[in-house]
């Protein structure tokens, strides 16, 4: 292993290039968590208002939802970074990665939410209401600590996915791990071993992340149930 | 107001149908005060439907349902209401992400208002009325089917009810778990809770009830004494209801 790097010149083009490499990860982990942050929040609430919100809120919630997991997450970039300067609304690269992949990773939460708040029993409606609950308490204090436990699995391993979509970044030139590989392949021309090293570092942070992930859920487990 | 007289619950013509299949057809009767009635009869007519009337978690079509001087039906205060009423079901209804001292904690400190330390003093006392000290600390999922429904039953306490419903508390526990729930159902009705029971346990509801009320397709076929309904009812079909119940249960006098 050691031989096939040195001898295909690996460790040489990771050292020479490791200021850029990984400015070009601080700027993907530093999209992932903001991303992740914000999506995840209004997949919530994006959730709520599908399952709970009165029917124009629900609607609106739906169509959303349904818009954005229907098209490709290209598209959308592509949208927001090519075809909205034609009616004057023209942001920067790095914002239309921020913007871009929250619109898309919302969508997706909301979605993971929704099962989780549909999974909770009608019992426990019952027994809430029984106590003199309202509806919002019931859904605040009953049924949303619950769902969100239940969401833990799929939220994380929606952070995996987006950590890896954010690469998708690059189309649009933001600063990303993988602009920042293209950038070194184009002045040394090492297109394979450049997009190698790009493709470790990536699953090194997607192992460490599952790591820390698995001892998050450990954490939140209720025990006896989930 | 001050009507010495006045039943605490009152239920006159009761009406509730369910698309074209009719529930309820006109369901009267009434609740003193420490009395304690049990609702029996074929599965399908009507007797949970009872109950969930009377806390509104199902709204009726007609009739009237008094606690004391509030009319329940028509009442826009419905979240008060339900305060006074303890409602225990079949299903439980724990709320699976709290330990069962948080279940019963919940109600008091988010409907009543009740300062935590407060409300945590008192669910450990409606605990130990169930006999459940030892497991304050576990999770539903962690306890026994009978367990579960003494924590449902200290959680409706805790909210200091009037008026207690119960359907079917035992119909989902393993037999040998059914004795521990009907001792705390047993004990409470002695320290004078009124109590509204639907349940196919005759041993129960003979032994504790005031009256039987025997129900069949939305109507009530027979109320009496449960002296009275085991020993000489009144009409063929709650003796032939009553007959099956034993073939089933085994007789109801224990």
């Amino acid at each position: 292993m050691l031989e096939f790097l040195t001898e295909f010149m690996i460790i040489d083009i990771f050292v020479s290039n490791f200021g850029r490499l990984m400015s070009g990860l601080r700027f993907t982990l530093t999209l992932t968590f903001v991303v992740m942050f914000f999506g995840t929040i209004f997949g919530v609430l994006l959730a709520l208002g599908r399952s709970y919100g009165i029917k124009p809120i629900s609607w609106v919630c739906t169509a959303y939802i349904e818009l954005i997991r229907g098209t490709p997450m290209l598209a959308q970039l592509f949208i927001l970074y090519f075809a909205l300067p034609a009616y004057g609304i023209r942001f920067s690269a790095v914002t239309v990665a921020y913007l871009g992949f929250t619109i898309n990773c919302a969508a997706y939460q909301a979605e993971y939410t929704r099962g989780s708040l549909e999974s909770v029993g009608a019992d426990q409606y019952k027994s809430a209401y029984s106590l003199g609950m309202k509806r919002w308490q019931t859904i605040l204090f009953v049924v949303l600590p619950q769902a969100i436990r239940w969401s833990i699995p799929a939220w994380t391993n929606e952070f995996i996915y987006i950590l890896k979509y954010t690469s998708l970044a690059y189309i649009i030139g933001a600063p990303d791990l993988m602009t920042q590989g293209k950038f070194i392949a184009s002045r040394n021309y090492q297109f394979f071993r450049v997009y190698f090293i790009a493709a470790i570092i990536y699953l090194v942070i997607v192992l460490i992340s599952t790591w820390i992930i698995d001892k998050i859920e450990a954490k939140f487990k209720i025990p006896g149930f989930g | 107001m001050g009507d010495e007289d006045r039943p605490l619950l009152n239920i006159k013509e009761l009406k509730k149908s369910f698309g074209d299949n009719l529930v309820l057809d006109g369901i009267s009767f009434s609740l003193d005060t420490g009395q304690n009635k049990v609702i029996i009869g074929p599965s399908g007519t009507g007797k949970s439907t009872v109950l969930n009337c009377v806390n509104r978690l199902v709204v009726p079509d007609g009739g009237e349902i008094w606690l004391e001087d509030t009319e329940i039906v028509s009442c826009d205060n419905i979240n008060e209401v339900r305060q006074e009423i303890g409602y225990v079901f079949q299903g439980f209804g724990l709320f699976h992400h709290l330990t069962a001292l948080k279940n019963v904690m919940l109600g008091l400190t988010r409907v009543k208002k009740v300062p935590k330390k407060e409300a945590k003093e008192k669910a450990i006392a409606k605990l130990e009325r169930v006999g459940l000290l030892d497991v304050l600390e576990s999770y539903p999922a962690q306890l026994s089917g009978g367990q579960k429904q003494r924590v449902a039953i200290a959680r409706a306490l805790a909210m200091e009810p009037k008026l207690m419903l119960f359907d079917e508390p035992t119909s989902a526990l393993d037999p040998e778990l059914i004795g521990e729930v009907l001792n705390v159902m047993r004990k409470l009705a002695e320290e004078g809770m009124t109590m509204l029971v639907v349940t196919h346990e005759m041993g129960f509801a003979r032994a504790v009830s005031d009256e039987i009320i025997f129900m069949e397709k939305g109507r009530i076929v027979e109320k009496s004494s449960p002296e009275k309904m085991f020993e000489q009812p009144e009409n063929p079909r709650t003796r032939e209801f009553l007959f099956k119940l034993d073939e089933l249960y085994g007789k109801g006098g224990e």
